[in-house]
Order: C-alpha cells, then sequence, then structure tokens
C-alpha cells in the first residue's frame, strides 16, 4: 500500500507566552551564544499516512490544541514500495 | 436520599481516593472505571487529578477519547453534575466541555503549594453554599495550570459569570489569566478548578474549607436535571 510520510510541526500560537522558549533564549546567552531572539519550541509529530486528507482533521482533533496551538502539515515523500 | 458521586479511575489518575473519601462525607461515592461505557446511574460525576496517559502528548488531550468520556460528555449534555479538579479540569477543556486551555506553568515549575481562592459566582450547583468573595484556603499541585482563554472568549466566560474561583491577590503563582482557578461551563453544571478540594476537607490536613464544595454538590444534585435518581 502506498503510505506518505507526514510531519506536523506544532508550535505555541503567537502572542501567547511562552515560557519554555523564553526560558531557552535565556539559557543561550548564557553559554556565549549571542544574538538570539524569538525563540519558541514546539512539538514535531511524525508518521506514515494512507489517507493524508485526513491529516487536517488528526491535527485539529489530537494532534494540536487549536486554540493554544497552530499546526503545520509537511509532507515528504510516499515510502510505500 | 443520598447524592451518589462517582468518581473515575483513568491509568495514571491518583487523587481518586481522596476524592472518594471527600465526597463520601457527604453522600455515597464510588469508582468508576475508565473502560466502563455507563456512569453507572450516579448523579455527581468526578474527573480526579492525576497525570492520565501519562499525559503524553497534552496534559488531557488522550483521555477524552477513553471509553467512559461519551457517558461523561452525554450526562453534562443531559444537564447532570460533572466535577473536573486538576487533570480532570485539564480533561474536561480538552474535551469540549468546558472554555478555555490549561498551560505549563509560567514558571516552568511542578508547584506544590497552599493556595488562598476568592469564590466569584455563588448561584451555581459548585458554590451555592459558600458566600460571595469568601476566601478559602486549597492546595494546589500541578505543572500545567496556567489557565488560558483567548480574549473574546475570556470576555465572554467573564460576563457569563463563568468564573467560580480566582486566585487570592499573590496566589496566582501559575500565571492564569484573570487570576482564574476554576470555570463552569454556560449551562453550569460542569465544573473544573486546578486546586484540590478533596485535599482541604479536614483541619488534620491544614483546612476544611473546600468542604462546602462538596456539601453544595450534595444538596444540588437531586435538582439537577441530568440527577440518575430522575432516570
Amino acid at each position: 500500500m502506498l503510505t506518505m510520510k507526514a510531519q506536523v510541526l506544532i508550535r505555541p500560537k503567537q502572542g501567547i507566552l511562552d515560557p519554555q522558549g523564553l526560558a531557552v533564549e535565556e539559557a543561550l546567552p548564557a553559554l556565549g551564544f549571542s544574538g538570539v531572539s524569538n525563540v519558541h519550541v514546539g512539538r514535531l509529530v511524525e508518521l506514515e499516512v494512507d489517507d493524508p486528507a485526513q491529516l487536517d482533521a488528526m491535527c485539529e482533533k489530537l494532534l494540536a490544541n487549536p486554540l493554544i496551538e497552530d499546526f503545520e502539515v509537511v509532507l515528504s515523500d510516499s515510502s510505500g514500495a | 436520599m443520598a447524592t451518589r458521586f462517582g468518581i473515575v479511575q483513568f491509568p495514571g489518575s491518583c487523587d481518586e481516593t481522596d476524592t472518594l473519601l471527600a465526597c463520601s462525607r457527604v453522600g455515597d461515592a464510588e469508582l468508576l472505571w475508565h473502560k466502563d461505557t455507563d456512569l453507572g446511574g450516579v448523579d455527581v460525576v468526578v474527573l480526579p487529578g492525576g497525570f492520565s496517559y501519562g499525559d503524553y502528548l497534552r496534559v488531557g488531550a488522550i483521555v477524552q477519547f477513553a471509553p467512559i468520556m461519551g457517558a461523561v460528555a452525554e450526562h453534562a449534555a443531559g444537564g447532570g453534575l460533572v466535577l473536573g479538579i486538576c487533570n480532570g479540569f485539564q480533561v474536561l477543556t480538552e474535551a469540549g466541555l468546558l472554555p478555555g486551555a490549561l498551560l505549563p506553568n509560567t514558571n516552568l515549575r511542578f508547584t506544590c503549594q497552599q493556595a488562598d481562592l476568592i469564590v466569584e459566582n455563588t448561584e451555581t450547583p459548585f458554590t451555592h453554599e459558600s458566600a460571595p468573595g469568601e476566601i478559602i484556603s486549597v492546595p494546589a499541585k500541578h505543572g500545567a495550570g496556567r489557565f488560558y482563554a483567548p480574549p473574546e472568549l475570556l470576555a465572554q466566560i467573564e460576563d457569563g459569570g463563568q468564573v467560580l474561583l480566582r486566585y487570592a491577590e499573590g496566589h496566582n503563582f501559575n500565571g492564569s489569566v484573570n487570576d482564574i482557578a476554576g470555570v463552569t461551563n454556560e449551562g453550569r453544571n460542569v465544573f473544573g478548578l486546578m486546586p484540590h478540594p478533596e485535599h482541604a476537607v479536614d483541619p488534620l490536613t491544614g483546612s476544611d474549607d473546600a468542604l462546602k464544595l462538596f456539601h453544595s454538590l450534595a444538596s444540588a444534585a437531586p435538582m439537577a436535571v441530568g440527577s440518575g435518581d430522575m432516570t
């Protein structure tokens, strides 16, 4: 069966305080890395699906919480043979 | 007839026993199992604290699809009383039974402390035995208790009198918007809060301030539309 590989990138919505991103942003200069800003920490879900058309619904229902997170679906090569 | 409380035990629940004991002080209480598909006729359903399904993906995200959640949603839709404590609150927001979402605490720490809460709206089945503005001392312990709702929804919650509990000044340790500690739905029959009322029912553990909440529930349950006694 032909399946598609997909990556779902889930990010905290803009404007919502992201303490994780902030903590990383503050940690980097402490290690000597300067010039870093706008750090946000999200989630990556990798999956293989038979029907990529269902991905948006999967995101809305489970993978992301649309109230607090944005998601982006990235499809890559088919992995089936 | 005594009010019947059903406390749902999920894999990863950890406060079901204290909740059972707290409910037993004001009525009959029993545990329900997450794989059950009916509520056995209880009047009040309580989703206890803990880390259901390991908090995988997001807190409360996976549990909304547990077999029993269909019956919980049905109970709520019929006007039955539902209480969600801590993880139970997170679950109810994820399941769409309560507005808003719970985000990681701004301090990024799992924080355990006694919190002073102001009782706001007392015209609900959960708070009718309290006085408006009353301050109660209740323990809170969580890593993801920062209540959030986008501006429009927040205004709706505030205008609708859906905020039942607020952290008193200096007690909003998790960064919740408008100091919100507990909200109800529009129908005022589903209530979720991050602090743990079941740990504040006996002076032995420092406070019995939250016993009123359970008394409120016990006396309001027979009037609730979805009460098990009426079906």
